[in-house]
């Protein structure tokens, strides 16, 4: 009985939620503007019973996928039967509406992570901040009911089966590529929660700022996963061999990685010196607004994109409206609320301060660029100039440039000290890595080409130019302990005494090292496979071969393979190169039964310098196969190096410094000051 | 004050970008603009679905306005098309069917069954048309002006709503 009626009680359940949500809301907010408690101390339970609630209705809905139940119009549409169990389970946010539900479960299991992690902070800083995350809970509550019901039933004409969920998310990818996105964007919603509840409460020292980085630094690092989840997912899902379309959903979580990036960069700032408050609390504002603004780009259909959702305008109104209202309010409250003195703390042209500003706008304008790309076609359709398409060519035109200019100064940026930094220093302690990197940029790419390529030498140069100066600071430092311990009269001979300084050096600075070189490794990914990639289009019949670059590609075997949802043409391909051990790849071309939709799967031999990369298109008239295949020098690089950057982001939370910050006042902190030059101290994040 | 209104910038900048926005919205979300537009129908040889012999070619879109749609017996959204299609060529719309990856006989009985609307329809088995035109899936259909340029690209089926508010305005507006 209780079966039976499971979405049903799914749908209870997100009710309930929903009332909890409204509470969560307003009764901690007017706790804290009336100094009330015990309002306040509404904020935590209800933060809990509305995460159980949540739990309960996504558990009910993956209930209903796991029992083929029908019945509900949103199993009908995006299950089968016949779908393996794995993909029952990840199909619940295969489409629009479950995966808002996992939007917002995501966010209530923010709200509760923050509840049990900040028993240390001020009782009216914690209501103010669940309260907006109440806030947009309630939102986005009200939404799935009012629009996107994933519990609604298809009754009495109950479907026999199931239409399957879309082939092309029938894939590992998808099964860890949106709840890994939705941790990011949602987990933004935390910081701009704290900068929200800092304007409200009056209190925009630097210690909301302190308490905000950690959830930032987390939110951010689940991002980067997920955005090189997605990019790795299109690869070799979409089976083009392309990692990055500039397509509309891909800016759109692009977005706010730019934007929280930034972020990221002037929490510090704040943190550490007190200066660039507004600024900080707008970027925070900003970030947020940006996941929201992607969810409404991809959601509405707006814009046409590979991953867009089923459409209906009445769903695009509803989030336009919560978009407008949230980053509406909370730019008011800004403009109202936030502090009209100037900080006083000045710095020099060539400082870290500066140097994090430059970062910052750079970044800022990164994010300008792509958001005027993403939304141009949409502008100029609004005015009636006509509809255009932007593509590829303006955004490598305008992005590679601001990286490189950006990674100019990452490469100063972790060497400057606070406030001021002399020039003739900085020159002195990077002047060898600059030559160095420039040297090594220019003749790599003729030993690894054979020729020279602009792009190639330019993407090495900024990589080298990162890890040298990264390499000179962390050199620098291992030296410095070493003086410190002949200064106080204990010389240290033994070998570990020459890296004394490493002991000192934080793990907030060794995150900050592992993520800015994860850039480089990035970096060099995206040089080398734009630049080297081999791709050649063959026809083949089984029998046959073709060399392409170096390898010999024979198809030795074409059959057909029935598969537990799909048939499959599948063609093996002998894999031979001179010297080398042979090996067998194995494309297809699935036809998908339930939905009647043909895809290609694509053979892929990872490694780490080089991917083949095959993929079976066409019968040709005659019988033969049409093939792509691809060679893909360092692909694997980009995502290595978006790993690296989210493990950075994470070690820099992990800090003891975070652990311990609590018991210290917030007065005492926004004084605190750190000596320039005091090594591993210094680690900005 | 003066920099009270500063701050208030970012706030205008916002309620710009929203009004952009919801401008956006009213807009006809299916619409999705095919790389193809405003470029010829590519070139084709295939023969009809009724009769194995009879090869057709470009020259089968000249002279008049035709709606090319791309379907297949096994695709269910093609049926719930087939009613908005029979009505479009009742009023005088040259219709094209291009059977995409479909069996002959399999085609023909999805057409006994649910209506021809269709002048003439060719047979892809292979999707090689399809490959050409960029079909994402079926249905799809394309507008094809009197000098054989794609002009309008519809995915997804076409809604008895889209008939009347797309598909015969685009008809009418390239009619020579």
């Amino acid at each position: 009985m209780l079966i039976r009626i499971l979405p049903e009680l799914g749908h209870f359940a997100l009710i309930l939620a929903l009332a909890m949500a409204v509470l969560q809301a307003i009764v901690p907010l007017w706790g804290a503007a009336t100094r009330r408690p015990l309002w306040m101390a509404f904020a935590q339970p209800m933060a809990w019973g509305q995460f159980l609630f949540l739990v309960l209705a996504y558990l009910s809905l993956t209930a209903s996928f796991a029992l083929d139940d029908f019945s509900v119009a949103y199993v009908a549409n995006n299950s089968n039967s016949l779908l393996p169990w794995y993909y029952k389970l990840s199909a619940v946010w295969g489409s629009h509406e479950g995966s808002v539900l996992l939007w917002v479960l995501i966010l209530s299991g923010w709200s509760f992570a923050v509840s049990l992690f900040s028993q240390r902070l001020p009782r009216d800083m914690l209501a103010r901040v669940l309260g907006v995350m109440g806030w947009i809970s309630s939102g986005f509550l009200l939404f799935i009911l009012l629009t996107s019901n994933p519990f609604e039933r298809l009754l009495p004409n109950v479907p026999t089966d199931g239409a399957d969920l879309n082939p092309l998310l029938q894939d590992f990818g998808l099964i860890v590529h949106p709840p890994m996105l939705y941790m990011g964007y949602v987990g933004f919603s935390v910081v701009f929660a704290f900068a929200m509840a800092a304007l409200l409460g009056g209190r925009l020292d630097a210690a909301w700022t302190r308490w905000a980085r950690p959830w930032t630094n987390v939110a951010w690092a689940f991002l980067t996963v997920g955005i090189a989840l997605g990019s790795w997912w299109a690869y070799y899902e979409l089976g083009w061999g392309g990692w990055w379309f500039w397509d509309p959903v891909e800016n759109a979580s692009l977005l706010p990685w730019l934007a929280g990036t930034a972020l990221i960069h002037s929490l510090a700032v704040t943190e550490k010196r007190g200066t660039f408050k507004n600024w900080t609390v707008l970027l925070a504002i900003f970030t947020f607004s940006l996941s929201l603004l992607g969810t409404f780009l991809v959601r509405s259909g707006v814009l046409t994109s590979v991953h867009a959702f089923a459409n209906d305008p009445s769903r695009g109104t509803f989030i336009l409206a919560l978009l407008g209202v949230t980053v509406g309010l909370s730019l008011a409250i800004f403009a109202l609320r936030a502090p009209r003195v100037q900080s006083l703390a000045g710095f020099g042209w060539l400082s870290r301060d500066s140097l994090l500003l430059i970062n910052n706008i750079l970044l800022v304008v990164m994010t300008v660029t792509v958001l005027l790309g993403t939304i141009y076609p949409l502008l100029l359709d609004a005015l009636g100039l006509g509809k255009i398409s932007v593509g590829p060519p303006y955004f490598n035109a305008l992005f590679v440039p601001l990286t490189a200019l950006l990674c100019l100064f990452m490469g100063l940026g972790p060497l400057a000290r606070w406030k001021r930094m002399p020039g003739r220093e900085l020159a002195r302690r990077l002047g060898g890595a600059a030559i160095v990197a420039v040297v090594v940029a220019a003749v790599l790419p003729l030993l690894y080409g054979g020729s020279f390529s602009l792009g190639v030498t330019l993407g090495l140069l900024l990589a080298l130019w990162l890890a040298l100066s990264l390499a000179r600071d962390i050199f620098d430092k291992a030296r410095r302990g070493r003086f410190d311990k002949t200064r106080r009269g204990r010389p240290d001979r033994s070998r570990r005494g020459r890296l004394g300084g490493l002991k000192k050096l934080t793990l907030a600075y060794w995150g900050m090292v592992v993520g800015h070189l994860g850039l480089a490794v990035t970096i060099v990914g995206v040089a080398m496979v734009s630049h080297y990639n081999v791709e050649r289009n063959v026809r083949l019949a089984p029998g046959q071969s073709v060399e392409v670059g170096g390898y010999q590609f024979a198809m030795t075997d074409f059959r057909e393979r029935r598969g537990p949802n799909y048939t499959a043409d599948t063609a093996t391909i002998e894999v031979t190169r001179p010297g080398r051990a042979s090996f067998t790849m194995q494309p297809e071309k699935r036809f998908y039964v339930a939905s009647g939709m043909p895809m290609t799967d694509v053979a892929l031999r990872p490694g780490l310098f080089s991917d083949l990369y095959v993929a079976l298109g066409e019968r040709l008239d005659n019988g033969d196969w049409s093939l792509r295949i691809q060679l893909k020098p360092f692909v694997r690089w980009l995502w290595l190096g978006a790993l690296m950057m989210a493990a950075g982001g994470i070690l820099a939370v992990i800090d003891r410094r975070y652990r311990r910050m609590p018991r210290r006042s917030a007065a005492l902190r926004t004084h605190e000051s750190i000596p320039p030059g005091t090594g591993a101290r210094e680690g900005i994040s | 004050m003066r920099r009270r209104l500063l701050l208030l910038i970012p706030l205008l900048l916002f309620a710009v970008l929203v009004v952009f926005l919801y401008r956006g919205l009213a807009k006809d979300p299916a619409a999705r603009d095919s790389a193809l537009l405003a470029r010829e129908f590519p070139a084709f040889n295939l023969a009809t679905l009724d009769d194995p012999d009879r090869t057709l070619d470009r020259s089968l879109l000249e002279g008049q306005v035709t709606l090319v749609n791309v379907w297949g017996e096994w695709c269910p959204t093609c049926k719930q098309e087939m009613p908005q299609l029979l009505a479009l060529a009742e009023r005088g719309v040259r219709l094209v069917g291009v059977d995409y990856k479909d069996t002959r006989e399999n085609g023909l009985q999805f057409l006994d069954e649910f209506g021809n609307p269709f002048e003439v329809s060719l047979f892809d088995p292979d999707g090689t048309l399809g490959f050409d035109l960029g079909v994402y899936g079926a249905p799809e259909s394309f507008l094809v002006d009197a000098e054989g340029v794609i002009r309008y690209h519809h995915t997804g089926y076409i809604t008895p709503q889209d008939v009347e508010d797309v598909i015969l305005p685009e008809v009418k507006k390239w009619q020579p």
